[in-house]
């Protein structure tokens, strides 16, 4: 399979779409009638509550998951009316970080972070072991790790192998699902300085989905902040705050103030009374 | 919105009803949509060899040791309770045809299919609903890879060409294994049981197990490797998806045995209407 060359636009234009975007879970209905568009080279922070559609609205970006209602596009392509072929193509051009980093825990690390390249023949098989050897090297993996399992692994090194294989595929836009939970305050920022050099020295794009807020000052150009709808007010959109990170402290609305001060106010009262339940 | 789901608390025992039975055809139409796409990739592009050699010697390979241990003990006890009954009537010379044409046309293919179920369908199920859980499919597929094609149809090759070899084996060893109580601990008359086995069970009739297991391994693999891709979360989702693959899988091979047993002695009498009375 030969990959798909991104055409060259300008940097204004929105890379990923999203359209009056609905997103139902049989009669849990979790994302409504969102509208946001991410630019080539910037890098977009969701955060908001737990359950309230981040990793959703990431997978709905590669399509992983067929929005209920609406749009999602990319580089200007309803990804929806794409066949399997061209929709395997486009996903060549997205690099994912699963929250838990989702390594294949049957393949070795070796196999792992050349997974891609080998099963779309990317590359020739003689430059692989270079290959995977550059991208360890990247997320500052030493070597003789290659030919571990993922269960040998501590949490932060799964992570940094999850991104070595999402970097594999020189992606044009990367995914980072909760990229530091799980990890000490050191390894969660060693990620965040991962981020930040894959942006930089790569020019991709990139989505970052995060409670952490330390992640979203140090790496996100730009911040959405989502709301569990069951505990919005009828008629409210659920895109709560869409701006710049300086800009959370000083947000006009208080449920953003909260989230980012990390205050549990009224929720303890509201949870022990069944309200807010999501 | 919020009304909606308002209302749906609150549903009735009717609308609960109607609610199970929604799910249910749309698990069937989920299935049949499955495998459509495993069959389909099949057609489309042969998974490499690196991927499937793996997957052939846990089949197949791995399970050569249980599938001969059970066949040989189903010809044992065959031979075991059959004996006193035959021996009333006088008819002791004829337990090696009654023995092996039980195990070629029934028990050895229905038990090395339920072996795999339980050794193999269940452990695809859980292999793949832990996939699920920790993201590993979607991690397949954000790769490029279809996840069906890499996962799944190895895994129906390796049931369905293995299976057939299998029951061969458990035939073969039940065989024996009837062979060896009948002749050495009951005293039948050797070349007699044999004589009978000769002259009751054919080609055809080993044929007709090797048939029917073909659908045995198509329906295992299908079964097993739908349920691991649709677990739910948790210990407690994969451990249910494994459950519920051998359970689905076992009563599919029956309703399977049935189905096609029926059918088998249909065009083997339309073919040849004169042995239609042996059947």
């Amino acid at each position: 399979m030969t990959r798909v060359e991104a055409p060259a636009r300008g940097p204004d234009e929105s890379v990923v779409e999203m359209i009056d975007l609905s997103m139902r879970f049989r009669q849990h209905l979790v994302l409504r009638d969102i509208d946001l568009r991410i630019k080539r080279g910037e890098t977009l922070a969701i955060i908001g509550e737990s359950g309230c559609g981040k990793t959703v609205m990431l997978k709905l970006m590669i399509a992983l998951l067929k929005p209920s209602q609406g749009v999602v596009k990319f580089d200007g392509q309803d990804l929806s009316r794409l066949n399997e072929k061209d929709l395997s193509q486009t996903r060549l051009r997205f690099g994912f970080l699963f929250q838990m980093a989702a390594l294949f825990d049957s393949l070795t690390i070796f196999d792992n972070v050349a997974f891609g390249p080998r099963e779309h023949k990317l590359f020739p098989t003689e430059d692989l072991p270079r290959l995977v050897h550059e991208r360890l090297t990247e997320v500052g993996l030493p070597e003789g790790l290659e030919s571990k399992k993922p269960a040998e692994l501590s949490g932060g090194q799964r992570k940094r192998v999850g991104l070595a294989r999402a970097l594999a595929l020189n992606p044009e836009v990367m995914l980072y699902d909760e990229p530091t939970t799980g990890l000490d305050p050191i390894m969660s920022d060693v990620i965040n300085e991962l981020i930040l050099q894959t942006q930089r020295t790569k020019k991709t794009t990139g989505v970052v989905v995060t409670h952490d807020m330390k992640t979203v000052l140090k790496v996100a150009d730009r911040v959405v902040m989502l709301y569990p709808i069951a505990r919005l007010k009828p008629g409210e959109p659920q895109i709560l705050y869409d701006g710049s990170p300086e800009g959370l402290e000083k947000a006009a609305d208080p449920r953003v103030r909260q989230f980012v001060q990390g205050e549990a106010g009224e929720r303890l009262r509201e949870l022990a009374q069944g309200r807010g339940e999501l | 919105m919020a009304d909606v789901s308002a209302n749906l608390a609150h549903l009735t025992p009717v609308h609960r009803l109607g609610e199970q039975a929604f799910d249910l055809v749309a698990e069937i139409g989920n299935m049949a949509i499955f495998s459509g796409s495993a069959l389909a990739w099949m057609m489309r592009k042969r998974p490499s060899w690196a991927n499937m050699l793996p997957n052939f010697y846990t089949i197949g390979v791995s399970s050569v040791p249980v599938v001969a241990i059970t066949g040989t003990f189903i010809g044992m006890v065959l031979a075991v309770q059959a004996y006193t009954s035959f021996a009333q009537m006088g008819l002791a010379t004829r337990l090696g045809s009654v023995i092996n044409i039980s195990l070629v046309k029934e028990l050895g293919p229905v038990l090395a299919a339920t072996m795999l179920a339980g050794r193999v369908g269940s452990s695809m199920a859980a292999e793949l609903g832990t996939m699920r859980v920790t993201e590993q499919i979607d991690a397949l597929a954000a790769l490029g890879t279809n996840p069906i094609h890499y996962l799944v149809t190895p895994r129906f090759l390796g049931c369905f060409l293995l299976i057939p070899l299998l029951t061969l084996m458990a035939d073969f060893m039940g065989v024996i294994g009837g062979a060896v109580v009948s002749t050495q601990l009951m005293g039948v008359d050797s070349f007699a049981y044999w004589k009978h086995s000769r002259e009751f069970v054919g080609g055809v009739d080993v044929l007709a197990g090797v048939f029917k297991s073909f659908f045995f391994g198509a329906a295992i693999a299908l079964i097993s490797c739908h349920r691991g891709f649709h677990s739910r979360a948790g210990a407690e989702g994969v451990g249910r998806a494994a459950t519920e693959a051998f359970v689905y899988s076992f009563i599919a091979i029956l309703f399977l045995d049935f189905t096609i047993g029926i059918a088998w002695n249909n065009v083997y009498a339309t073919i040849w209407p004169q042995s239609a009375t042996l059947l």
